[in-house]
């Protein structure tokens, strides 16, 4: 893999390509755990991990799997693979487990693992494909603790609520003065849906003042792939 | 359609379902040597959490049986709001009554049942109790779990530790708010009070049950 590659994937997982802000996906995961932003983190962690292995796993074995079933094909990796990362951290990590044990189940179900697989492991090979994954797992991971940050500033008036289920000797930060009244709609979907849409608009006006900065038309945008 | 494409075609269609088989039993294998490697460590973990929870409310060092083998099955018993059977752990120190641990349940939460367990020393007082699973509103009402307590030093279902149908006449086992002598916090009643009445309940249960519960033999 060149340098050129390189910075081409990680700036397309990170912020051209972000998996939340700009392709739409796993949005059903994204809006029920923001709630705080360690929640937010957690779960990209957890994507992290599964993406690079599922990526992986199918840019080696991309030249067996004929065109016509790679669907179930990958289906199928992803979910074994998923699986048996949820049975060893189970097993080996239990402490980590814990933290992190409720979002691997909801990864399986998050299509974004799906969508990274068909759209990039399928065609590359395995060393491009991991870091495409740990990439738009990044990507992911700002995005989703910036909203779940936002969510719980605005509902609760913390930071890091929960951070004490991760670390026991840390504590969560009170921002706002204790007597915040709270403001539910943050804390519930509609409100990570406000959210979400404002952080996708602030995307696209940075990215169409570079745009005309560079005196180039704006990027087309990158079409949702209509999955949740 | 000539004979010859039928042919290709249902080769084709042979093929892929064999390349689809094949993927099918490699991965299910992989999942079946997943799940037999892991399967002892999956378990010990679940027992040390479980002893964990236990020694939550009972203190380690004032027992001295197995405690997760010195069990008895409970049927579903109404004094202790619990419409599923559930599990007696009896506490022992050299053969004597320490404490019984058991599960009970609030039914008038804020948000549907508190799940509790208790765990009354042979003296009838309270040694700890702990909220197992609850749907209380994050922030508000959930102080009543001990890991969600801004207070860590002193949370508030501590103040049970100690009392018992002795020490605490009937009607002092409510909230304050309704005369009793069990704090709370200013804008979460219902939780607490919740709480408290489901204790108070699975004691005087627990109180009359106890000494056929330490005797009675394993089944």
């Amino acid at each position: 893999m060149t340098r050129d590659e390189f910075t081409t994937i990680a700036r397309n997982g990170l912020w051209k390509q972000n998996s939340s802000l700009a392709q739409l996906l796993g949005l059903c995961p994204l809006l029920a755990v923001t709630t705080n932003a360690v929640n937010g983190i957690m779960l990209s962690l957890a994507t992290i991990i599964v993406m690079a292995i599922a990526n992986v796993a199918v840019a080696s074995l991309r030249n067996f799997i004929p065109h016509e079933i790679r669907i179930p094909v990958f289906i199928l990796i992803v979910a074994a693979l998923v699986t048996v990362v949820d049975l060893l951290f189970n097993a080996n990590l239990h402490e980590l487990y814990i933290v992190l044990g409720i979002f691997i189940p909801l990864i399986v179900t998050n299509c974004i693992v799906l969508a990274r697989v068909e759209a990039f492991a399928a065609k590359n090979p395995p060393l491009n494909s991991t870091v495409d994954g740990v990439f738009m797992g990044l990507g992911m991971l700002w995005t989703l603790g910036l909203l779940g940050a936002m969510r719980e500033l605005l509902a609760n008036g913390t930071l890091f609520g929960g951070i004490d289920m991760v670390f026991s000797s840390l504590h969560p930060i009170q921002l706002l003065p204790e007597n915040y009244p709270g403001f539910l709609l943050g804390m519930l979907p509609p409100g990570a849906f406000i959210l979400l849409g404002c952080m996708i608009a602030a995307k696209n006006w940075m990215d169409a003042r570079a745009a005309r900065r560079a005196r180039q038309l704006p990027p087309t945008p990158v079409e949702a792939l209509g999955c949740h | 359609m000539t004979a010859a494409r039928q042919f290709t075609a249902s080769s084709m269609a042979v093929r892929t379902a064999a390349i689809l088989f094949v993927f099918v039993i490699a991965f299910t294998g992989l999942l079946s040597a997943a799940y037999k490697w892991t399967k002892p460590a999956i378990e010990a973990s679940a027992l040390e959490e479980k002893m964990k929870l236990l020694n939550d409310v009972l203190p380690a060092g004032d027992y001295d049986n197995a405690l997760i083998d010195d069990t008895l099955q409970l049927p579903p018993t109404d004094a202790l709001g619990l419409l599923e059977p559930s599990t007696v752990y009896r506490a022992r120190k050299q053969g004597q009554p320490v404490a019984l641990i058991f599960e009970a349940a609030a039914p008038d939460g804020y948000a549907g049942k508190i799940k509790l367990l208790v765990a009354l020393r042979a003296d009838g007082s309270i040694a700890g109790v702990r909220v197992t699973q609850h749907k209380e509103t994050p922030g508000l009402g959930d102080y009543i779990d001990p890991r969600k307590d801004k207070n860590k030093a002193g949370p508030w279902i501590n103040q049970f530790v100690g009392r018992s149908l002795a020490n605490t006449p009937d009607k002092a086992w409510r909230v304050r708010k309704d005369g009793g002598q069990i704090d709370f916090h200013a804008g979460a009643t219902i939780s607490p009070r919740a709480v408290a009445k489901a204790v108070r309940k699975a004691v005087q249960w627990a109180d009359g049950e106890r000494d056929r519960l330490f005797l009675e033999k394993r089944p």
